[in-house]
């Protein structure tokens, strides 16, 4: 074939057009999950030589009692994050697109943790978590709740909630942004025939409103799901996944094992599983948002 | 008068939230202007007995700025190459019938469900062996590969809504697709890239898990890491610590203050779509 029939195949030219996004993604999204599971059956500390020991990573990992309550966290912070952020969100984009002065205003502010970094956030709340310096327990003492303060942080039952509060801070905006959207773009006839027939605003919110944001919420929902498996930064900055493994994720896990004691082995085999994870509930609720919104 | 009181009920709530966003900001910029003592001996929630510049002083001079060039030029190089390298691969599953454009495009999108930090290991391996471990361009290839699924996802829809027939003329007169690309293609969509610009320069400004695994000299530190490794050397001195984690939030802030609608749109863009 010469040159110009090269350039007229339509395989050819598609193949070029496509070349550089297939050979990033392959680098750096494809190949890294069958060189993990690859790892997993090795010891290994990321530098030198690796010992093959088959399935014992694995074996290891399903009686390891830290990577199972490591998972569950990641469930609770799901849960958590459904549950505060889908309804928070929803009440402030039903108050903002309301017809109010300085609506605006508050949309402009309310949305500015959204663009800090998890880093900053976590730093930001580790100073206000601040046993004795912090901004919670001082306004606790101000107003007389001295028996209400603690060590937000320090304290392995409540660490993991203090922990999960930022993340809910950071993402409700997210969420507000993207039911002030869909709120917007319902018919206004449907309010007005709603208030013809008498009803009140909780009514037209819960029979006009609610049915026509279902889709938006679960899609909402999903993104608040999948997102949750991804959750790293933000923690590992502000309690390490302490104390004692309280407020511990699959990510936190995975890099100090790795990185931190560079038992890489293992390191992998939690990725491998945290990977395998992600994959399933994406795939169960990718499935589930598809089915909602064709009905 | 009910319309009155629920007016003022929703200014309450509105003004609670505004609180609980709005203080720890301020919190953090009033605290910011304090010196190391006074935080102790006031009220966190006190005014400065006398506003002083020293603490910025005393981190820029602790090389933070360094930070804020590293996050801007990797950030910047890889959007650059994230928008060609997606824009290229979005016009081939929107318009070359190569017969696997759907699986292509599923392939792609599958992209999204990847967890980075299950990725983090083999990385790492891949980056020393390329030999660019500790050097900002490790950060690139990362970055590159986990925005595409997104910047494809955005693209392509937009490439899908542009009517056929203003390439049916160019390719009658026989024009190249590199060339339709370049001359149609592209112009029409700068509304989607800005998008796509906007959403992976906001995302990519704060990662932080790659720089953290990829790079160890403080030399080669982008501000998210440069912010964790200041907090750690001075994290007692809060003041201090707290005027450095102000500074590393400035940017996007400030950014925000000029382009607010754009960001908005921008940073919800891949959720809003999807």
């Amino acid at each position: 074939m010469n040159k110009k029939e090269l350039m007229n195949n339509k395989y050819f030219i598609a193949a070029l057009f496509l070349l550089p996004a297939v050979i990033f993604s392959l680098v750096y999204l494809i190949i890294p999950i069958p060189l993990s599971t690859y790892y997993s059956f090795f010891k290994w500390d990321g530098i030198g030589a690796m010992e093959f020991l088959g399935l014992d990573n694995w074996s290891k990992l399903l009686s390891d009692p830290i990577f199972w309550s490591s998972m569950a966290n990641n469930f609770k912070l799901v849960l958590i994050s459904l549950v505060v952020q889908i309804p928070i969100a929803l009440f402030l984009a039903v108050l903002l697109t309301r017809k109010i002065k300085g609506a605006s205003f508050f949309k402009t502010i309310f949305f500015v943790p959204m663009l800090l970094s998890s880093i900053a956030v976590a730093f930001l709340w580790r100073y206000m978590y601040d046993p004795t310096f912090g901004l919670i327990n001082s306004f606790l003492n101000l107003v007389g709740l001295e028996q209400l303060t603690r060590s937000w942080l320090g304290n392995s039952d409540i660490a993991f909630y203090s922990a999960s509060a930022p993340i809910q801070w950071r993402f409700i905006p997210l969420y507000m942004i993207i039911f002030m959207a869909a709120i917007s773009n319902i018919p206004k006839q449907l309010y007005e025939a709603a208030e013809i027939d008498g009803a009140n605003n909780w009514q037209s919110f819960f029979y006009v409103t609610l049915p026509m944001l279902r889709s938006t919420v679960v899609n909402a929902s999903v993104l608040i799901i999948v997102g949750s498996l991804k959750y790293f930064a933000m923690i590992f900055a502000l309690t390490g996944g302490g104390p004692n493994h309280a407020s511990e994720l699959m990510a936190t896990y995975l890099y100090t094992k790795s990185f931190t004691e560079m038992n890489m082995g293992y390191g992998s085999t939690i990725s491998v599983a945290l990977f395998l994870v992600a994959l399933i509930v994406s795939v169960v609720f990718l499935n589930f948002s598809k089915k909602d919104v064709r009905n | 008068m009910i319309n009155k009181l629920k007016q003022l009920v929703i200014y309450i709530f509105l003004s609670v939230w505004l609180l609980i966003t709005g203080y720890p900001l301020v919190f953090l910029v009033q605290n910011s202007f304090k010196i190391r003592m006074e935080f102790f001996r006031n009220p966190v929630w006190s005014l400065p007995e006398k506003f002083t510049w020293q603490n910025y002083i005393e981190v820029m001079k602790s090389g933070f700025y360094i930070y804020f060039i590293n996050s801007i030029i990797v950030c910047f190089i890889s959007v650059a190459i994230i928008i060609i390298v997606s824009a290229l691969a979005s016009y081939a599953i929107s318009r070359i019938d190569f017969k696997f454009n759907k699986i292509v495009y599923i392939l792609f999108l599958a992209g999204m469900m990847i967890p980075i930090h299950s990725t983090l290991i083999p990385i790492y391996k891949i980056t020393l062996s390329m030999g660019l471990y500790d050097k900002l361009s490790a950060l690139i290839g990362p970055y590159v590969a986990f925005s595409l699924p997104i910047s494809v996802f955005i693209l392509t829809g937009f490439i899908n809504d542009i009517p056929y027939e203003l390439e049916e003329a160019a390719i009658i007169d026989g024009a190249s697709r590199f060339r339709i690309f370049r001359d149609i293609i592209l112009p029409l969509v700068k509304p989607a890239i800005a998008t796509v610009a906007i959403y992976n320069l906001t995302l990519l400004w704060n990662q932080f898990a790659y720089a953290l695994v990829l790079t160890s000299s403080p030399s080669k530190r982008i501000l998210t890491l440069g912010l964790f490794e200041f907090q750690g050397q001075h994290g007692i001195n809060i003041p201090l610590t707290l005027t450095a984690l102000f500074l590393s939030v400035l940017p996007l802030i400030l950014l925000y203050v000029f382009l607010q609608e754009h960001i908005i749109k921008g940073m919800t863009a891949g959720a809003l779509k999807g």
